[in-house]
């Protein structure tokens, strides 16, 4: 059996590290923050590296399928006997590979962080919110309970706050901030009311229960399924609801807007958080409740065209950004769009089950390589001063560590062989190859564009005209970033040629039993032809200063403008927001509120001072108007005492 | 034996004793002293709660006491806590020191201010441990008139008004439920004799159709405090143009009484009447819910933003009550506890920014976290709070009535669970835009790069309801377990007539 | 003598009263009201010694009222007259439409 005190560490490091960091180290020993944060995580980092070997070679594997264990479960509320929120620990393939993705792509950005953020006086404070998130975000893969999961998540959305609002006293990043917060909470709306649905009728809110509960037949399942609600079923409902939280958090149609903006946080941050890791949580979360997902096709066929529609506007808006970080993100979106779209085009049991496979492949090679680009972008804007690719270009020269790296983690985006990305991708084509053609139709094209402006991106950056540095002559000398900031590119870099060659088709299924996938040559080199294709036209288009990109731009102006203004989906939402929202509903709830509800007070309050006005004048002070009354009264009394009584 | 009336006296002693200082430091230091003796008692009171409840004590109320006060119309002292109104006694201790504390740099008429701070939280302590329904309503005034003189003596703004508005509707409110209350006691016959024993009350069987105009009399009597919805409009005003004590103590404790009372007085006590009036209840309250937080959305006045958002959050415990399940009344209740405590931090925070840059208005502030970034944090920690972050108690609340709601299926309440769960939407805009412009973005104002930040007093008050927040946030079972089973009583008088329809 | 009864004595003192009750409501000056109150009251007195000689001739009651009366009038003419001079001090008159600060 496992120890559960080892498992119990790897993400309490993080927030042990966080308080003692947050609490005592930034205001005692600033300077040493970064170190702190980097040891815990590079502990937590061996631990599920010790873990994940445990899991998937002695323990994990009971007649050929990988348990789901529960290794550890405290009950945090128990609202009845049945239904009860757990802090609890779940482990299955997929929450230790996303534990080892976590701690790792984490610990690279510790690392890098050292050297990024260094002679920067917040640095303490930088940490804190790193711990922050990585706690967040090992007890979002590590839950066993769906409430728990919706925990971690609102906790990694606000630490993603925090960064992005890092340097607080910009505007846009404080902007930028609130955008990110608030999209995905909004989302997260759907994914609460997903759960509130979903454990209404399971009775339930342990993963596991719920699962069992809502794939077998029985009471559970015919009560959630005929439950109907606008034609659709309680399960359909219950699971698009969450699926909307899941498509807030990875930057799907249409939540995706707060993603490019997001890049205003530092950019080991936008590594971490905006590229590897949190981001994939709509994708895990999916994976999580891949069982229940079988079980509803139409949720099932959302989750896929939801997919490959953000896969392929992301391509295409990335073609025509310019800023390298905003590329990288619409990059990081249309990723993510494959890992939807297969697992939305996979089954559930053996070689149905590709899409699925090929969903956490990609999910763990693109967290390699993609971490390793912003890394790289990171490293640039470090030295450059700069976001545009504009103000780049000859850089090879000055940073060939740098430029060698990003060129790996171009070709392993682009999906050249034998390269990361090419194996994960290849079993997403074929997978959708098998299931649906126009998903694969779309795939394909997307997978071209994807080599296409990765390279734009390359080239613009590395090749195109020679650096002229705004700096003055000392400073241009240093060149390369500091070997702090190194020492992950190349790590990463490495991964990146080799991440590929993992058999995920033994380790991380939908059922948890393995199986053979085949390699068809005839089938890749298609796709792989048409990366290289693209590659070529980059290179022509780019690697040298020409006017050719200039000319197709304009050709297709109508495309290329709405493109580069992001098909105008900022506007929309602004109008939404602005115009409808405080416009049409907030200020006549203002206006009503002060003069309506407020006003009705105020009359019935002024009524009463009218009526005592009329009549305080009465009370004149005269003593003969008195005197007057008095006689009046007198005689009313006895005219009327005369009246009744004679 | 936990004696329940000193809850009552050391406030009382400690406000008599304010009177006879000398200077403003004694004054201050003995109003400190006592309010940390209360503080100290009330936690007194939880553990010796927890562990005579541990060791299988059933009775619905612990520690009780009883003196005959005005034997003619049977009017006693009658004291007694279940797990409730433990909660809300700490909730009023933790208040009571934070409120104090924030005082410091209180300097006119010091003397008159700590001894009205000090007489309202006899009156809140009073009223949650009475369980004769006239001593309650006693209490219940004990509250109300301090509040008055604290806003129009050192108040700000429209002071006056606002102070009348205050106490001319929470009056109001008062009368409604003496009305109720009279009402109650008249229609109730144990041996012969008309009673304002609360428990005896809540078995009365009072017939339905008295119940039917008693209800209305008790509910928007104390709805009124609590900010029901077409009864709430002196909430902005009132509190904005409170000092800031007033302000903690006005949302963190008074609203709390009007909760409170519906809770305990008028739902428990006329539990038929409720499930019929339970579809209004639910109505108001979730309009409360969603108009106060669009109304918030258009404050500039930080003040007024936290007072429209006391309004919204009020009206999570109005759904709370009015959704009759268990689950959603522990709920409301969690909710009184942490909206307690979230927002007199809250306005802590806001009156700690208002005495250093003398502006309350959204356009002049800016980057505060850069000059006090104790006070920042505070402000984003409490507001974080406020938009539901797990973690944090605001979140443990919601979710709980939340969970509550959703155990009635039909569409109406439905309906009303999923307008409510949207309002934490508008929350995050309202809140994350306030804070977006006067704790971060770049300074507005060049005087503001020589404000200082917060003081050891304001700093110790700010940690206490932090610490507070998290309790709940962290590990809220402790606070869960210990009103659940009080939650079932009332649900289990609620349903005595048969199933929640 | 025989032709005088309590009715013409009636007479003269309801006209003595409503003399009074006029004076008092119109004339604006203090001291003149207060002349006018003696008139009422006087006319009061009229009306106990009448009732008393000619429904109750055996007792006295009556005369005692009237003596009663009396006093009390030359005390009250005494307050009223220190309060009318106190007020011209204050106001520097003694017309009774100026004194009205006690109102509302």
């Amino acid at each position: 059996m496992l120890s559960q005190n080892y498992i119990a560490l790897i993400p309490l490091l993080p927030i042990i590290s966080f308080l003692f960091i947050g609490l005592i180290g930034r205001a005692y020993f600033p300077k040493f923050c970064g170190l702190i944060g980097t040891l815990s995580l590079l502990i937590s980092f061996s631990l599920s590296a010790i873990l994940a070997y445990q899991f998937f070679f002695e323990i994990g594997k009971v007649n050929g399928v990988y348990q789901k264990i529960i290794a550890l479960k405290y009950t945090w509320l128990q609202f009845t006997p049945n239904i009860a929120i757990d802090m609890g620990i779940l482990l299955d393939p997929i929450s230790v590979m996303m534990i080892v993705i976590v701690t790792f792509i984490s610990l690279m950005v510790h690392i890098y962080s050292l050297g990024y953020m260094h002679g920067d006086h917040r640095i303490s404070t930088y940490y804190t919110f790193l711990s922050l998130f990585t706690f967040s975000m090992l007890g979002l893969v590590l839950s066993s309970n769906i409430f728990q999961i919706y925990i971690f998540w609102e906790l990694v959305g606000v630490s993603s706050f925090l960064l992005i609002g890092y340097y607080y006293d910009k505007p846009s990043a404080v902007a930028a901030s609130k955008k990110a917060f608030i999209v995905t909470r909004f989302a997260d709306l759907g994914f609460l009311l997903g759960i509130l649905v979903l454990s209404y009728y399971s009775e339930t809110l342990d993963f596991q229960t719920l699962i069992q509960r809502l794939t077998t037949n029985g009471t559970y399942l015919s009560g959630i399924a005929t439950a109907s609600f606008l034609g659709a079923s309680a399960l359909t409902w219950g699971l698009m609801l969450v699926f909307m939280g899941g498509a807030g958090k990875s930057a799907m149609l249409p939540f995706h807007i707060w993603l490019p903006d997001a890049m205003e946080g530092p950019t080991p941050v936008s590594a971490l958080i905006h590229a590897a890791t949190m981001v994939v949580a709509g994708v895990y979360l999916v994976a999580r409740l891949f069982p229940v997902f079988v079980m509803c096709p139409i949720a099932l066929d959302i989750v896929a065209y939801v997919g490959i529609i953000s896969s392929l506007f992301a391509a295409i808006i990335a073609c025509t950004q310019t800023d390298i970080k905003r590329v990288l993100a619409y990059s990081t979106m249309s990723q993510i769009g494959f890992m939807m779209f297969a697992l939305g085009v996979s089954g559930y049991a053996g070689e149905e089950g590709t899409g699925f496979m090929a969903s956490m492949f990609h999910l763990f090679t693109h967290a390699i390589f993609k971490a390793l680009l912003f890394l790289g972008a990171g490293s640039v804007i470090h030295y450059v001063h700069s976001n545009d690719m504009k103000d780049m270009g000859g850089l090879r020269k000055m940073m060939p560590i740098t430029h060698i790296t990003f060129l790996l983690a171009c070709l392993a985006i682009a999906g050249i062989p034998p390269f990361a990305g090419f194996f994960s991708k290849e079993e997403i084509l074929t997978a959708c190859f098998h299931a649906n053609k126009f998903i694969f139709g779309a795939a394909v094209l997307t997978a071209g564009l994807t080599a296409f402006y990765m390279f734009r991106l390359y080239f613009n950056i590395f090749w195109n005209k020679d650096f002229k540095s705004h700096h003055t002559h000392e400073e241009h000398h240093h060149g390369e970033a500091p070997k702090s900031m190194l020492f992950p590119l190349m790590i990463l870099a490495g991964l990146s040629v080799i991440a590929g060659f993992v058999p995920f088709n033994k380790f991380v299924t939908a059922d948890g039993a393995g199986f053979e996938t085949e390699f068809h040559l005839g089938f890749a080199i298609g796709p792989v032809l048409l990366a290289i294709a693209a590659i070529l036209l980059a290179w022509k288009m780019y690697a040298k200063e020409n006017s050719m990109s200039d000319n197709v731009s304009n050709s297709i102006k109508g495309l290329y403008t709405s493109a580069y203004r992001k098909f105008y989906f900022d506007e929309i939402y602004l109008f939404i927001t602005q115009k409808i929202l405080f416009n049409l509903i907030g200020r006549p709830a203002a206006w009503v509120d002060k003069n309506i509800f407020d006003g009705l007070m105020n009359l019935i309050a002024s009524i009463t001072e009218t009526v005592s006005g009329s009549i305080k004048t009465y009370q004149s002070g005269k003593a003969q108007d008195y005197a007057i009354y008095f006689f009046a009264g007198t005689l009313g009394f006895v005219l009327l005492f005369i009246y009744l009584w004679i | 034996m936990t004696n329940l009336s000193i809850l009552i006296i050391v406030p009382i002693l400690t406000a008599i004793a304010v009177l006879f200082c000398r200077n403003t430091m004694q004054i201050k230091w003995t109003s400190f002293i006592g309010s940390i003796v209360q503080l100290c008692m009330a936690s007194g009171l939880m553990f010796s709660y927890i562990s005579e409840r541990a060791l299988g004590n059933t009775a619905q109320m612990l520690f009780q006491q009883r003196y005959s006060w005005y034997s003619a119309l049977n009017i006693e002292y009658f004291v007694g806590v279940d797990g409730i109104s433990v909660a809300m006694i700490m909730l009023t201790s933790f208040v009571v020191v934070a409120g104090i504390l924030i005082s410091w740099s209180v300097q006119t008429l010091t003397k008159e201010f700590f001894f009205l701070l000090l007489l309202l939280s006899v009156g809140a302590y009073g009223f949650f441990i009475s369980l004769d329904l006239f001593t309650m309503f006693f209490f219940l005034e004990v509250a109300v008139i301090p509040k008055f003189l604290l806003i129009a003596v050192w108040g700000s703004g429209k002071k006056e008004y606002s102070a009348m508005k205050l106490a001319l509707m929470l009056m109001g409110g008062s009368v409604f439920v003496l009305i109720g209350l009279l009402t109650t006691y008249f229609n109730t016959n144990i041996n012969g004799l008309h009673t304002w024993d609360l428990l005896q009350v809540a078995h009365a069987q009072i017939p339905l159709q008295t119940q039917m105009y008693i209800f209305p009399f008790l509910f928007v009597g104390f709805g009124v405090f609590t900010a029901l919805f077409p009864f709430h409009t002196w909430v902005p005003d009132g509190h904005s143009s409170a000092p800031t004590a007033a302000s903690m103590f006005l949302a963190g404790i008074s609203m709390k009484l009007g909760g409170y009372g519906a809770l305990r007085v008028a739902t428990y006590l006329m539990p038929e009447a409720a499930q019929e009036y339970s579809w209004i209840i639910v109505l108001l309250a979730t309009i409360a819910i969603i108009y106060g937080s669009f109304a918030t959305l258009m404050q500039k006045d930080l003040k007024y933003m936290n007072a429209y958002s006391s309004i919204s959050h009020c009206g999570f415990i109005l759904l709370g009550i009015g959704m009759l399940t268990k689950i959603a009344i522990i709920g409301a209740v969690l909710q009184m506890v942490s909206h307690g405590v979230m927002t007199a931090l809250f306005f802590g925070a806001i009156g700690m920014i208002y005495e250093r840059t003398h502006t309350r208005q959204l356009s002049d502030l800016g980057g505060l976290l850069k000059v006090m970034p104790f006070i920042g944090t505070v402000y984003v920690i409490t507001g974080l709070c406020s938009l539901g972050l797990p973690g944090l108690s605001g979140f443990v609340a919601e979710m709980t009535v939340f969970v509550g709601a959703w155990q009635r299926p039909d569409a109406f309440h439905r309906t009303a669970t999923i307008l409510a769960a949207a309002s934490i939407v508008v929350t995050a805009v309202y809140i994350l835009r306030a804070a977006g412009k006067a704790v971060m973005g770049p300074i507005t104002n060049q005087h503001y790069l020589e404000l200082k930040d917060a003081n050891w007093n304001e700093k110790f008050a700010s940690v206490l309801l932090i610490i507070g927040i998290l309790a709940i946030g962290i590990a809220p079972f402790w606070l869960y377990n210990l009103i659940a089973p009080d939650a079932q009583i009332i649900m289990e008088n609620l349903t005595r007539g048969g199933i929640v329809n | 003598m025989e032709n005088i009864g309590l009715t013409h004595i009636l007479f003269v003192s309801t006209t003595l009263f409503f003399i009074g009750v006029y004076g008092f409501l119109t004339r604006k000056n203090m001291i003149t009201m207060l002349m006018a109150i003696e008139l009422i009251l006087n006319s009061i007195n009229m009306n106990f010694v009448a009732f008393n000689k000619f429904l109750y001739a055996d007792k006295l009651d009556g005369i005692f009222f009237t003596v009663f009366i009396i006093t009390i009038a030359a005390a009250e003419a005494a307050v009223a007259i220190a309060i009318i001079i106190h007020l011209y001090r204050n106001i520097k008159s003694i017309d009774v439409d100026e004194a009205d600060i006690m109102k509302y």
